[in-house]
């Protein structure tokens, strides 16, 4: 019995992982670029800021890629919680921000429902579900 | 579901880590298997048995 094929496994997941982060930290920093470049950058030039939104749109699919890839790397105890996880963060972010906006243009509330809060949400909610996984399984 | 994982794996003198190596998954995996927590798919069960030279109903059995 040797183990060579579970370190190709790791090794593997280890190279999935660290191009996930890349990807997500490329798209953090251009979502970052896009949204104060017109204001501190190139003052409000629509040309720029069209090429700097499509950027991050670019690398976004890039970063949808990665994750896809991270998933199929890991094994399936790991991928039945990351789903699990996924899943309830889309419930709740799709019923929260739903009643959310619903608040706002109903007028009930005064703030403005931003998309940023939804994301907050969608974010925290993901990071309980993996808690929550990892604790079920272990 | 229950299953002899444990037992074949001492049998064997294999620690957790060790199985899932072989079985290319993570050591949370094995031992959730172990304590009947997560059943695992038909491609890993029949790589399981195929490990310990068993049929899959040596290994795993139904509780229904």
């Amino acid at each position: 019995m040797n183990n060579s094929m579970g370190n190709d496994w790791k090794q593997c997941n280890s190279v999935n992982t660290k191009r996930l982060a890349k990807w997500t930290a490329a798209w953090v920093i251009t979502l970052a670029i896009t949204t104060f470049g017109p204001v501190f950058i190139w003052s409000q030039n629509d040309i720029i800021t069209s090429v700097a939104i499509a950027v991050n749109f670019l690398v976004g699919i890039g970063m949808i890629i990665a994750n896809k890839q991270h998933l199929a790397s890991l094994d399936e105890l790991q991928q039945k919680i990351q789903l699990s996880a996924m899943g309830l963060s889309l419930g709740v972010g799709l019923i929260v921000g739903i009643s959310y906006s619903t608040l706002d243009t109903t007028g009930l509330i005064n703030a403005h429902a931003e998309i940023s809060h939804l994301v907050i949400v969608m974010s925290l909610t993901y990071m309980v579900g993996i808690l929550l996984g990892n604790r079920k399984y272990r | 579901m229950k299953n002899k994982l444990k037992v074949l794996r001492a049998e064997r003198d294999l620690t957790q880590a060790q199985l899932a190596d072989l079985l290319n998954v993570s050591r949370q995996t094995i031992n959730a298997i172990e304590k009947g927590k997560f059943d695992p798919s038909l491609p890993l069960a029949f790589k399981a048995a195929r490990l310990f030279g068993l049929t899959i109903e040596e290994v795993f059995q139904d509780e229904a």
